[in-house]
C-alpha cells in the first residue's frame, strides 16, 4: 500500500526540510504571543533566565521550562487563555479522571483546524466518504465525541452520533444503519465484541470495514482480537483533551506508528525523571509544544504518555514523523513491592490467555504498611458459575503467568462482566486506595 | 521557493527585525501584513539585497542570497517593486519598461522582450496608451502600474511588491489587486506588503503578521481574516454586518 489517500497531502507529504521550516516559523510566531500575552508564561520564562527570542531552533526549545498537568489545574478555569473569552466558541475539560478537571477554548479557527487534523486520522485509518461511521465516543465535556464527529463530518462520511454506552443500541443501530466505521476505546470495542458473541449476532449482520480506536493505551495483541472479533481493520490514534482532542496522530494502513500533526505540534521525547532528551529510538515522554493554537497555547506540555518517536519515511506516503504506541502513562507506573509495574504488562499477559477478558483493574491497598496489588479480571458467566475447579484453576493460571511477566506477584479475583469502572468509556485501570 | 530564517536586521543599534521566519512556495501568493514601522519593508529590502542581515539566513530557490548584491538578486529572478513607485520621471513609459528588461537582454533574451512589451500592455492597458509620455506626468496609480509592469518586464520568478496600493483610489487598488491575480495566473510568485491588510488577505494564499520586528501570526488567508486580532488590529474592527455582505 503506497501513496495512499490523504487528506490533505500537501501537508501529510510535505518534504521534511519545508515542515522544518513551517514549524520554525510557526514556533516563534507562538512563542512571541504566549509571552507577549500570558503573564504564565512570561514569569516562567523569566523566572528560567530564558529569553524567547533566543530559540532559533527546535532544538532550542529545550532551553525552555516544560508546562505540567497541575499548572494547568493552578490556571482553573481561562488562566492559560491567550484570547478573550469571547473570541472562544467553544469549551471542552479534560475527563478529570486522574483528578482536577482542565478547561480548553477553541476559537474558530482551532474549530477548523482541529477537525482538519481529525478528518486525517479519519482518511488514514481507512474512513472515506461513503462510510457510515458510528462515533461511540461520549459526547460532552470530554472532547472525543465531538472531535471525531467533526472530522467525519467534513470528509463528508454519514455519521452516527451514538455517544458512549447502551451497547445493546450501539449493536442493533450498528446492523440495522449498516456502520461500516466504529470510532470508540479499544476497551469498549472489546466490550461491543463480547457483547455480540453474547447475543449470538451472526458474523455476517455486521458490515464494519474499519476501527478507529483511541483514547487509552492498547497493545497489538488487543488489536488482533479486535480485528478477528469485529472483523475490520484497527487503527490506532492518540490525542489529548488539554491540546485539542482526538487528532494528535493516527495510524495509516501500515499499522506500524501514528503520523503526528507535525504542522500543529512540536514534538519531543524526554525522559520522564531528569527531563533531558532521550537518544533516537528510546522510549521517553511525549513532550508537546502547540504551533497552531489560538486560544489554548501550550509549551513543552509533558503529556505523561510514553512513546517512541520516528522520521523514517513510511511506505504510504506521508512524511510526518510516526509516533509508536502508546506503551503506558508515566503516571499509570505503579510500583508493586518495590517493583514497577505497566498496566500494558497486565493487559498483555490477559489477552493471550483464554477464558480471561482484556477488561481488568488493578486494585492497590495497603494492609499494615504493606502494599498489596489484587488483579480484577472480567470474565463470562459462564466460568464465574461454572465448577469452582476450573475457577480456580484459571484463577491461579492467570496469577503465574502475571507473577512471570511482572516479576512480583499478585492476587487474581475474577469477577462478572461489566462489573468495572468505566469513565467516558475509557477504562480505568488502576483504582488506588492506600493514600489514607 | 523563498525561504527566509531566523533573520535579524539592525539599523545601527536598533533591531528592525528580530528572528524573521518566513517562505513563499512556487505559485504561492503570501502577504505580509502589520502595521507601519513593523519591519514589513525591511525585510523586503534584505531579501532584494539592498539591506545587509545582521543574523539569519535568506535562500531563494536553495541559493544562499544572505551575501549577494542586489543586481544579483534580480538576474536570479527575484524582483522588488519598491514602495512608493520610483519611475524614471524624465524618461517615457517605454523606455521606463525596457529598463526593467535589462536582465532578460543580459541573459540573451531580447527577441522575448517585445513579446513581454506586449504582454504587460495587455494587462496594464492605459501604459500602452500612454507609451511615449514621460513617467513623472502619470498619475500615482499609473506609475504604480508602471512600477509593477518594469518589474515584470525581467521576467521574475519571484515578485516582491512593497506597499502597492499605498495612497491610490479604491478603483485603482482594485485594478491593481486584479493585475497581481493575473501574473500570478500566469505563474508568477507574489510576496506582497501592503497596509490594506483586507485586499492583500484576499487574493493571497497565505499570510503573515509582522509587530514591531516580530512574526507573531502566521496561517492560510482565510483563516487570518477570520482571526479576531487580525480584524481588530487591521481589518478595522470586527466584521460589520456591511463587510460580511460585501465579503459575499
Amino acid at each position: 500500500m503506497s501513496d495512499a489517500a490523504c487528506w490533505q497531502p500537501e501537508i501529510e507529504r510535505m518534504d521534511r526540510e519545508a515542515l522544518g521550516q513551517l514549524q520554525l516559523e510557526r514556533l516563534e510566531a507562538t512563542l512571541t504571543r504566549v509571552y507577549r500575552t500570558l503573564p504564565f508564561y512570561r514569569q516562567r520564562f523569566d523566572a528560567a533566565g530564558v529569553d524567547p527570542d533566543g530559540v532559533r531552533s527546535a532544538a532550542d526549545l529545550r532551553r525552555l521550562p516544560f508546562t505540567v498537568k497541575d499548572d494547568l489545574r493552578r490556571s482553573y478555569p481561562y488562566g492559560l487563555f491567550a484570547v478573550p473569552l469571547r473570541e472562544v466558541v467553544r469549551l471542552h475539560a479534560s475527563s478529570g479522571t486522574t483528578g482536577l478537571a482542565t478547561v480548553v477554548g477553541y476559537t474558530r479557527n482551532d474549530l477548523r483546524a482541529w477537525a482538519d487534523a481529525v478528518a486525517r486520522v479519519m482518511v488514514a485509518g481507512g474512513v472515506g466518504k461513503d462510510d457510515v461511521v458510528q462515533v461511540a465516543f461520549h459526547y460532552g465535556l470530554f472532547t472525543g465525541g465531538f472531535g471525531l464527529h467533526q472530522g467525519a463530518e467534513l470528509l463528508g462520511a454519514s455519521v452516527i452520533p451514538m455517544s458512549s454506552g447502551h451497547s445493546r443500541q450501539q449493536l442493533r443501530i450498528m446492523q440495522d444503519y449498516r456502520t461500516t466505521a466504529l470510532c470508540c476505546t479499544p476497551s469498549y470495542a472489546m466490550h461491543l465484541a463480547d457483547e455480540l458473541i453474547e447475543q449470538r449476532v451472526p458474523r455476517g449482520a455486521l458490515s464494519l470495514r474499519v476501527g478507529l480506536f483511541g483514547g487509552e493505551p492498547w497493545s497489538d495483541a488487543m488489536r488482533r482480537q479486535l480485528q478477528e472479533k469485529l472483523q475490520l481493520t484497527a487503527t490506532d490514534n492518540y490525542g489529548l483533551s488539554e491540546l485539542m482532542g482526538p487528532g494528535v496522530a493516527g495510524e495509516c494502513g501500515e499499522q506500524r506508528g501514528l503520523h503526528l500533526a507535525e504542522d500543529h505540534f512540536l514534538a519531543e521525547l524526554v525522559d520522564p525523571a531528569s527531563g533531558a532528551p532521550v537518544a533516537a529510538g528510546q522510549v521517553g515522554e511525549l513532550v508537546l509544544t502547540t504551533l497552531t493554537k489560538e486560544a489554548f497555547p501550550l509549551i513543552r506540555y509533558r503529556t505523561g504518555d510514553l512513546t517512541t518517536l520516528s522520521t523514517e519515511r513510511c511506505p504510504c506516503g506521508r512524511t510526518l514523523a510516526r509516533m509508536g504506541r502508546v506503551l503506558g502513562r508515566t503516571d499509570d507506573l505503579i510500583i508493586v513491592k518495590g517493583v514497577k509495574v505497566y498496566p500494558s504488562q497486565i493487559e498483555a499477559v490477559l489477552v493471550a490467555l483464554e477464558g480471561a477478558d482484556p477488561h481488568y483493574q488493578i486494585l492497590l491497598t495497603r494492609k499494615a504498611a504493606m502494599d498489596e496489588a489484587t488483579v480484577l479480571v472480567e470474565v463470562s458467566e459462564a466460568i464465574l458459575f461454572d465448577e469452582m475447579r476450573r475457577q480456580s484453576g484459571l484463577r491461579e493460571t492467570i496469577a503465574r503467568r502475571l507473577a512471570d511477566e511482572l516479576g512480583v506477584s499478585v492476587a487474581v479475583k475474577l469477577v462478572e462482566r461489566k462489573s468495572l469502572t468505566r469513565s467516558d468509556g475509557k477504562a480505568v485501570r488502576v483504582v488506588d486506595q492506600r493514600g489514607a | 521557493m523563498l525561504r527566509v530564517r531566523n533573520l535579524d536586521v539592525a539599523y545601527g543599534q536598533r533591531l528592525a527585525l528580530r528572528h524573521v521566519s518566513l517562505h513563499v512556495d512556487r505559485g504561492e501568493v503570501v502577504a505580509l501584513i502589520g502595521a507601519n514601522g513593523a519591519g514589513k519593508t525591511t525585510l523586503l529590502r534584505t531579501v532584494a539585497g539592498l539591506q545587509r542581515a545582521a543574523a539569519g539566513s535568506v535562500a531563494f530557490d536553495g541559493q544562499d542570497l544572505t551575501r549577494l548584491p542586489a543586481e544579483r538578486v534580480v538576474a536570479l529572478g527575484c524582483s522588488l517593486v519598491p514602495e512608493g513607485r520610483q519611475v524614471f520621471a524624465t524618461m517615457p513609459v517605454r523606455e521606463n519598461l525596457l529598463l526593467g528588461a535589462t536582465v532578460q537582454y543580459r541573459r540573451g533574451k531580447r527577441r522575448e522582450v517585445e513579446a513581454d512589451l506586449a504582454r504587460v500592455y495587455q494587462l496594464f492597458p492605459r501604459l500602452e496608451q500612454r507609451a511615449g509620455q514621460l513617467a513623472g506626468t502619470l498619475s500615482g496609480g499609473e506609475q504604480q502600474m508602471l512600477a509593477m509592469a518594469r518589474a515584470l518586464m525581467a521576467r521574475p520568478a519571484l515578485v516582491m511588491l512593497d506597499e502597492p496600493s499605498m495612497g491610490l483610489a479604491p478603483l485603482v487598488v482594485k485594478d491593481l489587486f486584479r493585475a497581481i491575480q493575473v501574473i500570478r495566473a500566469e505563474g508568477a510568485t507574489v510576496l506582497l506588503v501592503e497596509q490594506n491588510a483586507r485586499g492583500a488577505l484576499r487574493i493571497a494564499d497565505r499570510g503573515y503578521v509582522l509587530e514591531t520586528g516580530r512574526m507573531v501570526l502566521t496561517d492560510g488567508a482565510e483563516a487570518l481574516l477570520q482571526n479576531r486580532d487580525v480584524q481588530r488590529a487591521y481589518l478595522g474592527g470586527e466584521p460589520s454586518a456591511a463587510q460580511e455582505g460585501e465579503r459575499r
